[in-house]
């Protein structure tokens, strides 16, 4: 029954995640498997946060959730000299971001909630080269987006192909020109770890209130059964 | 017998000595006789005062750590979401706890739509009722401006301009309203003061009067018929049971029901796929950028989309203040001489089914893009919904009523509707023969019921 009303409403509310023309691959969500999630800490501290923060988690909330020792967060995933009690912040100050990339890179921090985690997989893998744009990439979700691809590396370049559809040119599908240092599926990998990551901090407490959610529920069955038997035996006598 | 007063008993008596308690509680609860046939529909007046409660416990919680300031506001929402202990749990009560609240009222209101509860002598009831409802969307309007986020920006900043649409005063009011020309932190203080102080301080006035005026004439039934003309020789009413213990303990099902739905969408879907928590609303307000598409919280759609559909700015903002003003003269636009549907014409039947329909309607049109399309049938649905006030002066004039009954009914309990629930269930299935006997569906039985159902649902609307 919670399935059937939760996928009732999904399916009402698809309309307001849809922006932008493509249409989005699903990432695999999964908080439960901590592993990706570290991996997911450690590309996001890599590839992300030089540009983007995410002040609002800290290194010693991941080391909790995550199971891991602080230590190890400190040395393994936080950049050098952060401290344990410290929020994800940039190092790239706000005036340099914007003459280098003429806008502010947004706070990470609740990105997975406001744009959904699909978009964001594909965002990450929509990045194809296009001559005309500043940083010589542009995006197939995020049309003409400043951010350059930061994981470039891994996945080598993307073109376009198009088609036409009367007379409006449409992206059809991007292929693989150069090979990065990943394969395709190594790739998908770590994006869907990084997405999962993300996911992970729009809202750290949801494994704890879904589990919560539980007990409470059932908490609620039962005082729902004493009360129906007590307002049973007093209206005996109503008729 | 020789009963010593204990210290406990004495210090007791000497308040209610003092204080008329025992009388107010009589009043009120123990000597209250309320009809005995209340249904499903009767809930929603204890429940509207459970969520109250819940947003007043909550909502001094929040305040405890929420910065009404624009630097600030966002990210202090953030912090009791994610480092104050259990706030997440707080914040999330008390956001799913303002949808719950609107939910209940359109259902508690609808109630009186069915049942005829507005109409004389609880014509006073139904304006205390709705300045209620109005207080109450004030109170959820200036509250959604506090986190801060885009949509809580630009939903203000679109609905304040509105009142720029008032010839002659309006852009000095806006700006006045606003405390600036655009929405900032002066509109983010004042908003944080009327949602915390005045606006609960009118609702808790609000529902004190509308309790009063209830319990001075004595509450309608889904029957419609006056309980006070038949009084056993104690002057009791026949036809009511006090209210306490007997619909107390009622509403404590009533209650357990309610808080399994609220506690599902607390733990498993907070924001309710972007109803209850706008997905745009978790980017920081930005007075520089406008989101593509600005839609109001769910409960405001209707209203909103009557604004829309309106192709003028000032008459829009006369149609949806105008849908809200002619809730207010109900008692005097419906001319039927009785109060309950079960006993009304098919033509109330009929209008009270195209009005819930053009309020859903409208509601999800709200939600949605403007399109041509989506214009139109808003403009078909907005004409619809005012029909269904003006024209009713004349139609329910037409009414075939059939005769009320002198006494209350009472309709079979859900249990006692188990076997015959359990025979339609025997007649859509059918049971294979032999060795593995297996529960299959049965069409020709199926098509039974459905036809059934669809004449009993033609002749309900009769």
């Amino acid at each position: 029954m919670k399935k059937l009303l939760s996928l009732l409403l999904f399916s009402l509310s698809l309309n307001v995640f849809a922006s932008g023309g493509a249409e989005l691959q699903s990432a695999d969500i999964d908080l439960t498997d901590k592993v990706s999630l570290q991996r997911g800490a450690k590309h996001f501290v890599t590839y992300c946060l030089g540009c983007h923060s995410a002040k609002q988690i800290r290194y010693l909330r991941i080391a909790n959730d995550l199971g891991l020792d602080e230590k190890h967060v400190l040395k393994d995933i936080a950049p050098e000299g952060a401290g344990i009690y410290e929020q994800l912040h940039s190092a790239m100050n706000k005036h340099d971001a914007e003459k280098w990339f003429g806008t502010q890179p947004p706070d990470l921090s609740l990105i997975a909630r406001s744009r959904g985690a699909d978009w964001l997989y594909s965002y990450l893998k929509g990045f194809y080269a296009d001559k005309n744009r500043p940083f010589g990439v542009n995006n197939a979700i995020f049309e003409d987006v400043s951010m350059p691809n930061p994981l470039w590396q891994l996945q080598g370049e993307q073109q376009p192909i198009y088609e036409m559809d009367g007379e409006r040119r449409v992206l059809e599908k991007l292929v693989s020109s150069s090979a990065g240092t990943q394969s395709p599926e190594e790739f998908d990998k770590t994006v869907n770890d990084l997405v999962n990551f993300l996911v992970y901090v729009g809202e750290p407490v949801q494994l704890e209130r879904q589990q919560m959610g539980k007990y409470v529920i059932f908490y609620l069955l039962i005082f729902l059964v004493i009360a129906y038997l007590l307002k049973k035996e007093y209206w005996k006598d109503v008729h | 017998m020789n009963l010593k007063p204990t210290r406990l008993r004495m210090c007791g008596n000497w308040v209610l000595d003092r204080f008329p308690l025992a009388q107010v509680w009589n009043e009120h609860m123990a000597h209250y006789y309320a009809p005995k046939n209340f249904n499903f529909w009767y809930f929603f007046g204890s429940l509207a005062l459970l969520v109250l409660v819940n947003q007043f416990v909550t909502g001094i919680l929040l305040t405890m750590n929420y910065k009404p300031d624009a630097k600030l506001a966002f990210d202090s929402v953030e912090y009791i979401m994610r480092d104050v202990n259990w706030g997440w749990l707080v914040r999330y009560m008390h956001s799913t706890g303002a949808s719950a609240f609107f939910i209940v009222i359109y259902l508690h209101m609808f109630r009186g739509l069915l049942y005829g509860s507005f109409k004389q002598p609880r014509e006073l009831i139904w304006i205390f009722g709705m300045l209620l409802f109005v207080a109450l969307m004030a109170e959820a309007f200036m509250g959604y401006l506090l986190p801060w986020g885009q949509m809580s920006y630009w939903g203000a900043q679109v609905i304040i301009s509105l009142f720029s649409a008032i010839p002659v005063i309006g852009d000095d009011l806006a700006l006045w309203i606003r405390g600036d020309y655009v929405i900032s932190d002066a509109t983010l203080n004042r908003f944080f003061a009327f949602h915390v102080i005045a606006v609960p301080l009118v609702l808790v006035l609000l529902v004190f009067m509308h309790i009063v005026a209830l319990h001075e004439v004595g509450s309608n039934n889904p029957d419609g018929v006056d309980i006070k003309k038949s009084k056993d020789p104690w002057g009791h009413p026949v036809d009511g049971i006090p209210f306490h213990p007997y619909y107390t303990v009622k509403d404590v099902v009533g209650v357990a029901v309610f808080l399994l739905f609220f506690a599902t969408v607390i733990f498993y879907m907070p924001e309710m796929g972007g109803y209850f928590l706008e997905h745009a609303n978790f980017i920081p307000a930005d007075p520089m950028k406008t989101p593509e598409h600005i839609a109001p919280v769910w409960y405001f759609t209707p209203f909103y989309s009557i604004l829309r559909a309106i192709p003028d700015k000032f008459a829009g903002v006369i149609g949806m203040g105008g849908s809200i003003v002619v809730l207010f003269l109900l008692p005097w636009l419906d001319r039927g001489k009785v109060k309950s549907i079960r006993y009304r014409g098919g033509i109330y039947k009929k209008a009270l089914m195209l009005f819930v329909i053009s309020f859903i309607a409208l509601g999800y049109l709200g939600t949605q893009p403007v399109t041509p399309l989506a214009t139109n049938m808003a403009r078909i649905f907005t004409a619809i919904y005012f029909g269904f006030f003006l024209l009713m002066p004349i139609y329910t004039r037409w009414e075939k009523l059939k005769p009320v009954p002198s006494h209350i009914t009472m309709q079979p309990t859900l249990e006692e509707r188990i076997p015959e629930l359990k025979a339609v269930f025997d007649e859509v299935t059918l049971v294979t023969e032999g060795e593995n006997a297996k529960r299959g569906f049965n069409p020709t039985g199926a098509k039974n019921v459905l036809v059934r159902t669809a004449k009993n649902l033609k002749k309900s609307l009769d």
